[in-house]
C-alpha cells in the first residue's frame, strides 16, 4: 500500500475543497451559496481522512495538517483539473462534474479495496460524492440546455477543461488501484449526462499530465497554496 | 441583533379590527400570514425580517474573507459550517419575508440599490484570524441576545425560524469563543492578534443593539406588537455584563477605561460607543460599505445567466412533461 497513493486522494479532495470554498458568498444564488460550501465541506472532511491516514501509515510524526499545509507544491500529488481556477461558475461547475464522474466510481472501486481502512473511507466518502456527483450533472444539464448564453459557456467550460480529463485515467504502482480501468463506466456516464445537456464531447483526447506524480503541477497551485498555508507557515510555532 | 433603526409603520386601519388585533397579540396568539394584520404590522416586519436576511447574507463576506486562510483543516472546515449556516439562516428569513407578500428578488433589489439596510457590523472588515473568534464571540453573542427573545415574537413564520436560527447561533458563539482562547493563549503575535480585535470589534458590538433608548423613537409600536421585545440598552447592558468576566477570563482588556461594576445597578458602567461613526456607517460610509454591495452586485450580475438558464430549462422540461401527456 502506497502512501502517495493515499496522498493523491486527499490532495485532490483538499484542492477542489479549497477552490469550491473561494465562492463563499459570491455565488449566483443563495442556494448555490449552500450547496457549493456543503461540497467544500464535504471535501475537506474526507481530505482529514485521506491525509490522517497517508501521515498515520508514513510514520513520521506527520498528522493530516503538517500535510495540508507544509508541503510546497512540488510535493502535492492532485490531478492538474482541480487546481484550474474557478472562473466563472460555469467552469466550476463543469470541473466539479468531471471531477465527480471520476471520483465516485474511484471511491466505488475503493470500497472493495483490502485494506479495511481504505475501504472504510472510500465507504464514507461515496455517499457524499454520490450527492455531488447527482448535483454537479443536474447543473450541467440546466446550464447546458438552459439559453443560448448558458449553453455557449458551458460548452467552452468543457472544452477548456477537457485536456485535464486524460490525466485522471493515467495510472502508476502509486496509485491505490488501477484508474485506468475506470474509463469505460466514465465515458459511458459522461455520454448520457452530455446527451441531456445538449453539450458535445470534444474530439481531442489530447491530455495535460504532471499533477498526480508532481512532475510539473500548473502556475495556479502555487498561488493557492501562498494563500492557504500563509498562517501556519508565518507562524510555524502556533496552534490554532 | 441584525435589526437596527427599523422604522414602526403608522397605520391607518378600521380602528375595531385595530383593536382585535392588539387583543390576539396581548394574549401571546401567533399571528399566521393569512389573518388579517394592520398594513403598518406587515410593512415593519418586511423591513425587519428583510434586514436580519440581508445581514445573514452580507455577514458571509467578513467570514469568508477567512475560509481559504483558515489554519488547520478543522478550523476550516467548522468556518465553512458556520458560513453555510449563515446562508440557510438568510433563506429562512427571506421565507419568512415572502410570506408577507414580497419576493425574495425584490428584497435583493432593494439592498443592492440602498433602500434596504444591512447590520452596521457588517461593513467592518476582518484584518487577522482573531477577527473569526472575535466575530463569534462578539457578533454572534450579541447577535444572540436579541433573537433569543425574538422566538416569541408575535409573528408565527418569524418566531419559527428564530427558533431554528438560535440554535445554530450558538455553536457559532462557541466556536468563536474557543478561537479567542487559542489565540488569547497563544504565542505573542497570537496575543496581539487577539487584543487588537477586540479593540477594533467592541464599539462595533456595542453599536449593534442600535441607538441608545432616549434617540430610539420607534420602538414603542414595535414593543406593542411585539416585533420588538426589548429595549436597546437593556440588551447592550446585558450583552457588556455576560462580555466583561469572558474578556477577564481570555486575559484581554476590554478597550473601556471608564468601564467599572456598579454595585447598586448590579451592571457594569461603560462607555457609550461613537454614535456619529454609527450614523455615518448607515448612511454607507463603513470601511467596507462599498466593498460589501459591489461584492453582492457582482454576484447578482455574474449570476444572472445561471438564475436565467435555470428557469429556462425548467420551463423546457414543463413544456415537455404537458405534450407528453
Amino acid at each position: 500500500m502506497s502512501v502517495q497513493g493515499l496522498i493523491r486522494m486527499g490532495d485532490n479532495t483538499l484542492v477542489l475543497g479549497q477552490r469550491v470554498s473561494e465562492w463563499c458568498g459570491h455565488a449566483p444564488a443563495l442556494e448555490e451559496d449552500i450547496a457549493l460550501a456543503n461540497t467544500a465541506l464535504d471535501l475537506i472532511g474526507q481530505t482529514q481522512l485521506w491525509l490522517g491516514l497517508a501521515a498515520e501509515r508514513e510514520g513520521k510524526g506527520r498528522t493530516a495538517d503538517t500535510l495540508a499545509y507544509h508541503r510546497d507544491a512540488w510535493d502535492f500529488r492532485n490531478l492538474l483539473v482541480v487546481e484550474q481556477p474557478n472562473r466563472d461558475f460555469g467552469v466550476t461547475m463543469m470541473r466539479q462534474f468531471l471531477f465527480d464522474a471520476w471520483h465516485l466510481e474511484a471511491l466505488k472501486a475503493l470500497t472493495e479495496h483490502e485494506d479495511a481502512e481504505i475501504a472504510a473511507i472510500a465507504q464514507k466518502s461515496v455517499k457524499e460524492v454520490t450527492y455531488h456527483r447527482e448535483r454537479s450533472s443536474d447543473t450541467v444539464i440546466a446550464l447546458g440546455d438552459g439559453t443560448e448564453e448558458s449553453h455557449e459557456r458551458m460548452q467552452a467550460a468543457l472544452d477548456r477543461l477537457w485536456p485535464y480529463v486524460g490525466e485522471m485515467f493515467s495510472t502508476d504502482e502509486d496509485d491505490l488501484m488501477d484508474v485506468s480501468a475506470l474509463r469505460p463506466a466514465f465515458d459511458a456516464y459522461l455520454e448520457t449526462v452530455l446527451a441531456e445537456a445538449t453539450l458535445s464531447r470534444p474530439d481531442s483526447d489530447f491530455a495535460h499530465m504532471g499533477g498526480k506524480t508532481g512532475a510539473r503541477h500548473t502556475e495556479h497551485l502555487g498561488h493557492m497554496l501562498a494563500t492557504m498555508q500563509v498562517l501556519p507557515r508565518s507562524h510555524p510555532d502556533a496552534t490554532w | 441583533m441584525y435589526a437596527q433603526m427599523i422604522t414602526s409603520e403608522a397605520t391607518q386601519d378600521d380602528p375595531e379590527k385595530l383593536a382585535a388585533f392588539q387583543a390576539r397579540i396581548d394574549a401571546g396568539e401567533k399571528i399566521e400570514p393569512k389573518d388579517w394584520m394592520p398594513a403598518g404590522y406587515r410593512k415593519t416586519l418586511i423591513r425587519q425580517i428583510s434586514q436580519h436576511a440581508h445581514s445573514e447574507i452580507v455577514g458571509q463576506l467578513p467570514e469568508g474573507n477567512w475560509i481559504t486562510r483558515a489554519p488547520t483543516l478543522e478550523r476550516k472546515a467548522i468556518l465553512l459550517a458556520k458560513v453555510q449556516d449563515e446562508a440557510g439562516h438568510g433563506l429562512y428569513l427571506y421565507c419568512a419575508a415572502e410570506t408577507l407578500g414580497v419576493s425574495r428578488d425584490e428584497l435583493t433589489e432593494m439592498l443592492l440599490d440602498g433602500r434596504m439596510k444591512y447590520s452596521s457590523i457588517f461593513a467592518y472588515p476582518t484584518l487577522t484570524w482573531a477577527d473569526m473568534g472575535a466575530v463569534g464571540w462578539l457578533v454572534d453573542g450579541a447577535a444572540i441576545m436579541n433573537q433569543v427573545p425574538l422566538q416569541r415574537t408575535s409573528y408565527g413564520p418569524y418566531a419559527r425560524s428564530m427558533v431554528r436560527i438560535c440554535k445554530e447561533e450558538s455553536f457559532h458563539q462557541r466556536q468563536g469563543f474557543d478561537i479567542m482562547m487559542k489565540m488569547a493563549n497563544g504565542t505573542e503575535a497570537q496575543k496581539r492578534m487577539a487584543q487588537d480585535a477586540l479593540n477594533r470589534f467592541w464599539y462595533p458590538s456595542l453599536m449593534m443593539f442600535g441607538p441608545s433608548d432616549k434617540e430610539s423613537v420607534h420602538s414603542e409600536q414595535s414593543m406593542a406588537w411585539k416585533i420588538k421585545m426589548n429595549s436597546n440598552d437593556e440588551l447592550r447592558q446585558k450583552f457588556v455584563d455576560q462580555t466583561v468576566p469572558q474578556a477577564e477570563y481570555l486575559g484581554l482588556t476590554i478597550p473601556d477605561e471608564t468601564l467599572a461594576w456598579n454595585e447598586e445597578k448590579g451592571g457594569y458602567d461603560f462607555a457609550e460607543p461613537d454614535w456619529s461613526e454609527f450614523f455615518d456607517v448607515l448612511k454607507g460610509n463603513g470601511p467596507c460599505s462599498v466593498e460589501r454591495i459591489e461584492a453582492r452586485q457582482k454576484a447578482w450580475d455574474d449570476g444572472a445567466w445561471v438564475r436565467e438558464a435555470r428557469l429556462a430549462h425548467a420551463a423546457k422540461k414543463r413544456a415537455a412533461k404537458v405534450a407528453a401527456e
